[in-house]
């Protein structure tokens, strides 16, 4: 009995969607079981999960905090993916943005006093030129000098970590803590909770300006991408390198501009995370949004409008996940369903056929010349 | 700051980069890329230390740290070979799996101690003036296993029979397939077996060279070295050893810079507590940046010796792509 792939000819379109929420399904049947197989108690975990982040108006709140970092995160990666870069560097870019966003603030570049409505704007512009920045030095590498991208961007990473460690033990530490000082109001993303007073409902809502950042990124990327000429000739370069070859497209040139869109929109997510909701840079900002974020944009088949899903799904497991024990529980859950999701893509993909006899080999040309590969390893 | 140590907590510390480094290049040289190194060392590194832990005896768990190892080599075999998933994220989930399930399996086990693998100098050779100091005084077991494995990892590849199926199967899959050799079965095996290596390599941390147990810090980004430290190697057994013992000697190079006060005359910027400190911790990071630029440049590529089918799937009566 022999198991055999066959590619699928037409897919029908209820199909990607089903096997991706049947994917989600077994992961979290087999995470519930292996958190069963350890002690814990998979029901009482997800029903925690659910009611610790969309159980209540304040709760729910508290989920889009933690999702609009993924949104922007999320996005990032979904629009590098999209070209078959693997940008895993979103991280970095994250604490990047952060630092530059925070540089405005603490250096300072402005002085002190500066209305938020010129002072918020200036700390974007910064977050997004420095994710932007680090985002381009693996895209540089990777048009000119075919350099693993997957590698460069996974270093930086830990190097940005380790700037951001020397800045807040360093020379903006608060008296010897491993942070810097509160950032004065004016540097503040507004947040619901600031309007209770006309509308007494959003008391105590923590939800901020960064959401809409998100949002309008997400719209934003979508027209990029299924509406102009460069998100066309994108979607070509991943679908098909040597078409878009072919058709005379600068792939390095547009390979570096989304790598600085990419690191740019972590970079903002990085701005709006100290901006919107830390109010100060610290050591350990970020719960591994950026990594997270690869699953949001896989999960979300690189779509912008389901990033903005995915993201608050994950913004859920990353907030109420931190009350669940083992502590571990989230990362395994996000480990299991990116493979479970990758599976599932093979289902889409082809057609498994179970076959009684082994099927004779197909005629060959033995001796011929063997597959011409770019090198492989990297990607494309 | 003594030279002598520095080196020798650089050859303890360079076993663990050796064998998962050596792994890959199982795996590589078959043709699959595997990026799931960094899972598989924590899940070798927890499930070796847990078991040495409940039994009271380091050797079963590093058995059972190579068992752990293999068996998610083998899945990243299967989704890749024989399920076709692209090799980059199925690696990259691999790496998120392994983490996320070690934290899970590792929860309060932070501050225990496990039975660890002795430490012994050889006989004779630790008498030898610098050399033997640095190499045969005092060092764990495994790290001597590594002074063995390395050659015969070299003499498998580049001189035996299996090791020329190895090599077709990497370089010219099509012609291997022809000659007989079933490339899907030998990529299977060297996938595990590169998995099995990355188990050794978490396991050689948690019971050998720093024992204990610390989150997904035990690993702390030595599985992606690894993985650099492939291509800096280009792909030679003996070269990825002494390429991990050297990388290896920085992380030391760093205690020993932190303890002198003057350097060369100058107050030493790099005390603990002092924030430049962070700038050296960057090093090893930046040197791997460095390697992958060197080593992966087109050209120079097929001069350095990359497996010529690496990352592409093989499929009978199809042309790579």
């Amino acid at each position: 009995m022999t198991i055999r792939l066959e590619p699928r000819t037409s897919v029908p379109r209820w199909l990607s969607p089903a096997l991706t929420l049947g994917a989600v399904a077994v992961a979290l049947v087999i995470s519930g079981l292996i958190i069963a197989a350890v002690g814990g108690d998979p029901i009482a975990s997800y029903l925690h999960i659910l009611n610790a982040s969309f159980g209540s108006v304040g709760v729910l709140s508290d989920t889009l905090v933690k999702a609009t970092p993924l949104i922007l995160t999320g996005l990032a990666c979904a629009l590098a993916f999209r070209m078959r870069l693997w940008n895993i560097g979103a991280e970095g870019q994250f604490l990047l943005g952060a630092w530059g966003a925070s540089a405005v603030v603490l250096f300072p570049l402005v002085p002190a006093g500066t209305p938020g409505i010129v002072l918020i704007p200036l700390m974007m512009v910064a977050g997004m030129a420095a994710g932007g920045l680090w985002g381009m030095i693996p895209g540089l590498l990777r048009a000119r000098l075919a350099v693993n991208e997957i590698i460069v961007t996974l270093m930086l990473n830990y190097v940005a970590l380790f700037w951001i460690q020397f800045w807040v033990f360093g020379p903006w530490s608060e008296s010897g803590f491993q942070q810097t000082k509160t950032f004065p109001e004016e540097a503040w993303l507004p947040r619901l909770s600031d309007f209770a007073s006309s509308v007494p409902a959003f008391g105590g809502l923590t939800v901020h300006l960064g959401l809409i950042f998100g949002l309008v990124a997400a719209g934003l990327l979508w027209l990029f991408l299924e509406r102009s000429r460069w998100g066309y000739e994108i979607r070509l370069i991943g679908d098909s390198p040597r078409a878009a070859r072919y058709a005379g497209i600068d792939i390095a040139k547009r390979l570096i501009i989304v790598f600085v869109i990419s690191g740019a929109l972590a970079g903002l997510a990085g701005m709006s995370e100290v901006s919107g909701s830390v109010h100060r840079l610290q050591d350990r900002i970020s719960p591994g949004y950026g990594f997270t974020a690869v699953i949001v944009a896989y999960l979300a088949k690189f779509q912008p409008g389901r990033v903005v899903v995915a993201a608050i799904l994950f913004g859920a497991l990353i907030l109420a996940g931190r009350e669940i024990q083992p502590s571990g529980v989230p990362a395994m859950i996000q480990g299991i369903i990116l493979f479970t999701l990758i599976v599932s893509d093979v289902l889409v993909r082809y057609r498994i056929r179970i076959e009684r006899t082994a099927p004779t080999p197909p005629p060959m040309a033995a001796g011929g010349p063997p597959p011409v590969t770019a090198g492989g390893g990297d990607g494309g | 700051m003594d030279l002598g140590l520095i080196a020798a907590a650089g050859v303890a510390t360079g076993t663990v980069l050796l064998f998962a480094a050596i792994g890959e290049i199982f795996a590589e040289r078959a043709g699959v890329l595997n990026l799931g190194v960094e899972g598989m060392m924590l899940m070798g590194a927890v499930a070796g230390f847990s078991m040495a832990l409940s039994t009271g005896n380091p050797w079963i768990g590093l058995v059972v740290a190579m068992i752990v190892g293999g068996l998610l080599g083998a899945l990243h075999a299967i989704v890749t070979i024989h399920l076709r998933a692209d090799q980059v994220v199925s690696g990259l989930a691999l790496t998120f799996l392994g983490t996320g399930l070690a934290r899970v399996l590792g929860e309060g086990l932070t501050n225990s101690n496990a039975a660890r693998l002795p430490a012994l100098s050889i006989p004779l050779l630790s008498d030898i003036p610098i050399i033997g100091r640095i190499l045969f005084h005092e060092q764990n077991i495994l790290v001597y296993l590594g002074f063995v494995f390395v050659p015969l990892a070299w003499f498998w590849i580049e001189k035996t029979r299996p090791g020329l199926h190895l090599r077709a199967v990497g370089e010219s899959p099509a012609a291997a397939d022809a000659q007989g050799v079933s490339v899907q079965g030998l990529r299977l095996a060297y996938v595990t077996f590169g998995g099995v290596l990355a188990g050794l390599a978490g396991a050689t941390i948690t019971l050998a060279v720093a024992p204990g147990w610390f989150g997904d810090q035990t690993v702390n980004g030595k599985g992606w070295i690894a993985v650099g430290l492939v291509i800096f190697a280009r792909w030679n057994p003996v070269r990825a050893a002494l390429g991990g013992y050297l990388f290896a000697a920085i992380g030391p190079f760093i205690l020993g810079l932190q303890g002198v006060d003057r350097i060369l005359g100058i107050e030493n910027p790099f005390l603990p507590g002092r924030s430049a400190t962070f700038f050296l911790e960057m090093l090893p990071f930046l040197f791997v940046i460095v390697v992958v630029i060197l080593g992966s440049r087109g050209a120079m590529r097929q001069r350095l010796g990359a497996p010529a089918a690496l990352g592409v799937p093989y499929v009978r009566g199809e042309r790579g792509h």
